[in-house]
Order: C-alpha cells, then sequence, then structure tokens
C-alpha cells in the first residue's frame, strides 16, 4: 500500500516537472501588470485580444488599485502598474533608471440617482453638486434643484449621498474637481483618496464601483459618484452637470472627449482635468495612466511592452468608447506611442 | 514482566508484548509533533503580534490612546481615530449576537429534547451548518437586494411612530446597522446552532428524568433544568458567535454603510474596525498602513479581552453550579 503511494506521488510529481518544463523552456513570455480597478474592464479587454493574437505572450493583469500597483510597482514585483492617479514626484524619484508614465485611456465620474419615476437627465448646477455632498442640500425639493429642473416632479425626500468607502482613484478625481469648483470643499473635506466626509445620516458608503452602483439602485432619493461605465452597464440615471462654460453636459462619448481634448499634457504626461474649459466638456473627466520602468533588465521584455502599448493606442483605442471610456486624442496618441519609446 | 515463557516447538499467542523500537519512535515523534503543533500556534501568534505591533509602532507613538478616543478619520490631514469603529463593531456584534444567540439556542432546544424524529433533526441540523459555507460576499449581496428593501417599511413606521426611543432615531436609507446586524445574525447563526447542541446533548439523561419525575411539565424541564445544567456550554457558544461576529468582514463593509459616526439609531450608518482595515489597505499608503496596524491591534485586543471574559465567565459559572 505504502509504495504504492510513493509511486504515485512520483508520477504526479514527474507529470508536473514534464508538463511545466517544456513551457518555462519555450520562449513564452508572461507580463504582469496590477493597479488601478476603474479601467479594469478596459484594459483586460485589451491584454486578452493582445494575447490572442500574440500565442506565446500572456498578459496578467490584476485590478488591486492604484495605491496597491504603484506599490507593486515601487517593489518592482510587476513588470508594468496602472494608476487613476499617476505617480507622484516623489514616488518617481524612488523608481532607479526612470518611470515613463502613459495616459492610456480617459473616463468620466457621472453623478447617478434613484428617483421615484426615473426622471432622465436631471441637471445639476455647480453649487447645487458641490453642496449635496457637502451635505447642505439635504432635500430633493430644494429650491434650488427645482429652479434648475423645471417640468421635473423632485419629491419632498432626503437626499441620500452615497460614497466609495475604500480609498480610490476615483474619488481622488472627484474631490479634485469638487476642490477646484467650491472654495469651501477644498476648506472641508478637500481631495484625496479618502477624504473626511460631512457627518450625516445620509451619507453612506460602499466598496467599489460596483458597490456604489448596487447601493444606488437599492436605496430612493440616492445620489452618488462612480465611473461612467458602470453606471452604463448598471443602467442607473446619470445627472447632467453644469460645466464651467454654464452649460449642462451628460456623461457620455461626447462630453468626455471635448473635456479631455482641453487639457495641453506637459512632456512627462502628468495632467489633471480638474475643470476642463469648452462648451460641450464634461467637467468631471480624467486620464488613467500605465507605469512602465524606462530601464527594464530583459530587453525582450522591454520590446514586447512597447508592442503592447503600440497595440493598445491603435486598435485598444477603437474599443474604448463602446466599452464606456474615452478614447484618447489623436494629438495624445502620437504623443504617448513616441514617449513609448524609451520603454528600453 | 521480565519473565517470558518461552516454549520450543509452539507459536505461542501472547497477549501484551513489550514495545518494539517502533513503537518507542513512534511514540517520541508523534510527541515532539503534537509539541510542535502547540508551540507553532503560540509562535505564530508572537509572530503576527510582532509584525503587527512592530508595524503600528510608530503610529501608537505618535497618536497614543487619543487614537482610540477621536472620531476623525481624514488621511491628507493626518488626523486618525477609530472611536466610531470601535463602538460600530461591538453594537453590531451584540446585536448579531442578540439575534444568532436567541434563534440558535432555540434551535438547539428544539433539536435536542425530542421534538423531532432523530433522523429529521440530522437533516435540519446539516441545513443550518450550510449556512456557514455561503461566501460572506453572497450574504452581503443578499443583504444589499434583499434584507434593506425588505425592513424599510418597518423601519419607516418605527422612525415615524416611535422616533423618539433612540433607537429608532433615524430613517433607514439604505445600508445601515439594522441590515447589517440582521445578516450578520444569520452569519453567526451557525456556530452557535452547531455548539449549543452538543451541550444540551451532553446533560445525563438522569437529569431530564429526575425532573419529570417531579412532576414538571416538558417546558419547565427545558428552561428551568435543561438550559441552566448546559449553560456553561452555552455561553461558550455565545462566546464564538461573537468572535465570529466581531471579525466579520466583507459583508459588513457591504451593508453597515461605513460612516463614521455613533448613533444609538439601528437605521443609521455605522462602520467596523474589520471593514475599515478591508476597504483601506489596498490603496493605504506609509502613514496609513501604520495607523491600520494600530487599528488591527485594537481589533486583537477586543477579540482577546471577549474571549478572556467569556471564559471568566464561564469558569465562573460553571464553578456554582458544582457547588
Amino acid at each position: 500500500m505504502k509504495r504504492v503511494i510513493v509511486i504515485s506521488v512520483a508520477l504526479v510529481v514527474l507529470a508536473l516537472v514534464v508538463v511545466t518544463g517544456p513551457v518555462g523552456a519555450q520562449d513564452s513570455l508572461r507580463l504582469t501588470g496590477s493597479g488601478a480597478t476603474f479601467p479594469f474592464p478596459l484594459y483586460s479587454a485589451w491584454f486578452k485580444s493582445f494575447s490572442s493574437k500574440h500565442k506565446s505572450i500572456t498578459v496578467d493583469y490584476q485590478g488591486k488599485g492604484s495605491g496597491a500597483g504603484v506599490r507593486d510597482f515601487l517593489n518592482r514585483t510587476v513588470d508594468f502598474a496602472a494608476s487613476d492617479a499617476a505617480m507622484t514626484d516623489e514616488e518617481i524619484a524612488k523608481v532607479p533608471g526612470g518611470v515613463q508614465l502613459l495616459p492610456m485611456t480617459g473616463g468620466e465620474i457621472v453623478l447617478g440617482y434613484n428617483l421615484p419615476g426615473n426622471p432622465k437627465g436631471l441637471k445639476l448646477p455647480r453649487d447645487v453638486y458641490a453642496g449635496i455632498f457637502l451635505g447642505k442640500i439635504t432635500k430633493w425639493s430644494d429650491p434650488k434643484l427645482k429652479a434648475a429642473n423645471p417640468g421635473v416632479s423632485l419629491p419632498d425626500t432626503d437626499i441620500t449621498v452615497v460614497r466609495r468607502a475604500d480609498a480610490s482613484g476615483t474619488t481622488y478625481v472627484f474631490t479634485q474637481h469638487l476642490s477646484t469648483i467650491d472654495e469651501e470643499w477644498k476648506k472641508g473635506p478637500g481631495a484625496g483618496t479618502t477624504v473626511n466626509w460631512p457627518k450625516s445620516d445620509k451619507f453612506v458608503a460602499s466598496p467599489k464601483n460596483d458597490g456604489v452602483s448596487a447601493t444606488i439602485k437599492q436605496t430612493p432619493g440616492s445620489i452618488g459618484y462612480l465611473e461612467f461605465a458602470f453606471a452604463k452597464f448598471a443602467k442607473i440615471e446619470m445627472a447632467q452637470l453644469q460645466n464651467r462654460a454654464g452649460q449642462y453636459v451628460a456623461p457620455g462619448t461626447d462630453g468626455g472627449p471635448a473635456a479631455l481634448a482641453g487639457v495641453k499634457l506637459p512632456s512627462d504626461l502628468r495632467a489633471w482635468v480638474t475643470d476642463p474649459d469648452g462648451a460641450k466638456a464634461y467637467p468631471i473627466a480624467t486620464y488613467t495612466w500605465m507605469l512602465f520602468y524606462k530601464e527594464n533588465k530583459d530587453p525582450k521584455k522591454a520590446a514586447v511592452l512597447r508592442e503592447l502599448v503600440e497595440y493598445c493606442l491603435t486598435d485598444g483605442q477603437k474599443m474604448s468608447a463602446q466599452m464606456g471610456y474615452i478614447p484618447l486624442p489623436d494629438n495624445v496618441a502620437a504623443a504617448v506611442k513616441k514617449a513609448a519609446g524609451s520603454i528600453q | 514482566m521480565s519473565i517470558i515463557p518461552i516454549r520450543l516447538g509452539l507459536e505461542t499467542e501472547r497477549v501484551s508484548r513489550p514495545p518494539s523500537r517502533w513503537d518507542y519512535g513512534a511514540d517520541i515523534a508523534f510527541r515532539i509533533l503534537a509539541r510542535a503543533a502547540v508551540w507553532l500556534v503560540l509562535v505564530l501568534l508572537a509572530l503576527i503580534l510582532w509584525e503587527i505591533g512592530g508595524k503600528g509602532a510608530a503610529a501608537m507613538r505618535d497618536y497614543g490612546l487619543g487614537f482610540l478616543t477621536s472620531s476623525t478619520w481624514d488621511v491628507s490631514r493626518g488626523q486618525f481615530g477609530i472611536l466610531p469603529h470601535i463602538w460600530g463593531t461591538l453594537y453590531s456584534s451584540l446585536l448579531a449576537l442578540i439575534i444568532g444567540g436567541f434563534f440558535g439556542v432555540t434551535m438547539a432546544i428544539f433539536l435536542t429534547q425530542d421534538f423531532l424524529p432523530p433522523q429529521l433533526a440530522v437533516v435540519f441540523r446539516t441545513i443550518v451548518e450550510l449556512l456557514a459555507a455561503i461566501p460572506s460576499v453572497v450574504y452581503g449581496l443578499w443583504g444589499l437586494f434583499v434584507v434593506v428593501p425588505a425592513i424599510r417599511p418597518v423601519a419607516g413606521w418605527l422612525y415615524d411612530h416611535l422616533g423618539w426611543i433612540p433607537f429608532f432615531g433615524s430613517t433607514l436609507s439604505g445600508p445601515g446597522l439594522a441590515p447589517a446586524a440582521l445578516v450578520l445574525g444569520i452569519m453567526v447563526l451557525p456556530t452557535v446552532a452547531a455548539v449549543s447542541p452538543d451541550a444540551l446533548r451532553l446533560v445525563p439523561y438522569r437529569v431530564k428524568e429526575a425532573a419529570y419525575g417531579m412532576g414538571t411539565t416538558r417546558w419547565e424541564a427545558i428552561l428551568k433544568v435543561m438550559l441552566p445544567t448546559a449553560a456553561t456550554g452555552i455561553f461558550g457558544a455565545l462566546v464564538l458567535g461573537f468572535g465570529r461576529a466581531l471579525g466579520e468582514t466583507m459583508a459588513l463593509a457591504m451593508l453597515i454603510g461605513n460612516s463614521n459616526q455613533i448613533s444609538l439609531s439601528l437605521f443609521s450608518p455605522a462602520n467596523t474596525l474589520a471593514a475599515l482595515l478591508a476597504l483601506n489597505f489596498p490603496e493605504a499608503g506609509k502613514r496609513e498602513v501604520e495607523v491600520l496596524m494600530y487599528a488591527a491591534l485594537v481589533l486583537l485586543a477586543i477579540t482577546l479581552v471577549v474571549n478572556m471574559a467569556g471564559e471568566a465567565i464561564m469558569s465562573f459559572s460553571s464553578r456554582k453550579t458544582k457547588s
């Protein structure tokens, strides 16, 4: 009996060696990355189709969150990372050889709401949505809301604000925008991946974009901020926001590119779209970045990484819009393509 | 022992024989293994404490005990306090224990006190234990999509009519303490319902017969004889359940509303330590990691205190029943 066990164990070990051995020996390449969850659906679609075109290359991407991605990147446990908050100068200084930040796509942050009768395209003036998230405007029947939405029947109920419970790049972009447009917000909660929200019974928090969308769907009278793609697939009503030019713009395939187009990218390709100009620009939009080492140990890996970026910039951008992301404006895509050359 | 009869030419069947070398070896090996396992658990715990304590030491030095009494959590300004989290952890776990404990003990009585044919009792028991196998996220989603809408009208009615009682002092908007405690109660249930029947079954049958012999009704026998006799074991089950509730993370993170406030109202959102840790670790910076480690240490301490208190009460009550 014992001998049978020993033999079978030996066989299993042998089989494992045989199965895994040749695969490792072939010139197949595995790239690993981790980071932002917000572009995760898009990135995984990109990498899947890239891997299917290059049989010997697999790209694994883990959506752990922007902060975790940057940490992995600094610890050199990944080949590349992704972050909604790019990287700070301090973090960049910690990478010997340098970092290449590449904006790969853009996204919009929407205010999704749940109201009886599902009125579409609720209009929110700038001071009103800042006021709601400051906890100053607490009723849907607030005169300011009524004035901006004539003809919409707004109930006399409390506004339940749904926010992100976890630290997130989405919160960062949203609070950065609020800090730009509202002085009181800047002095109060401020901008960050988590902020000190107003204390109220009517502020609830949920983990991740999916949690926020589920909570909004389940809570009549709620409003919350989340990524456009998640709101779109959960079929949540999205508010039209008043932009800097005073126009009400709905999130979607028109407002997003207009917002990104108005921003000049500096040479390190790191720029924030805190409050875009332009009559058609949707006010809360952001780029999201991939992070690469300028000096890779393996030149073959670097070549594949460049090829991957190239693919994402050409074929990849075609998928962006239909998945709810903003394709890069042409001039930005060209600049990114050029910058990708420094991945060596 | 020392004289072994030797009969040549005859196969003797001996009942006993001195232990062989192999027996000695196995005995020693097993003893070493058992000891190593015990020590390993202790070493592991010490290692965890060392690791968490080491990483949280800087935060402990900077924030001290003020960390436990402050209620602001503001990363950008470097202000941290976990009083609302401690409050939420204890409050939600206590509520869950009341719910899960009541139903768990009731179920234990139902399963062990001859209400059901034994075969059927096994089926019921298996079903309850199955509850323990459901992943926490599923509980969270179920809570969000089923429990919250179901209790919203009840909460509204309670607020309208009994709003002056602090427990019903606010309306339930979505996530909040009440749905979280209800779901947590169900999650605690299998722990209580699996351990307390054993306690009831350990009560000697004679005790029950004696009670019946004295002319008690069935309920008198159960409530006045069986339950007090099994109290120690049932209490142990409750302590286990409480420990489970303290550490529960994902379902609570989805249901409790994660709002840093202290309120007696059952319908207000609250926060817990475990949820705080789970939600903030992935994006935490250096300072925040230290602070979170400190919070983890506090959670460990709370669990330890609860378990020790449970142990103390149990030994106290068992001494009382024995005397």
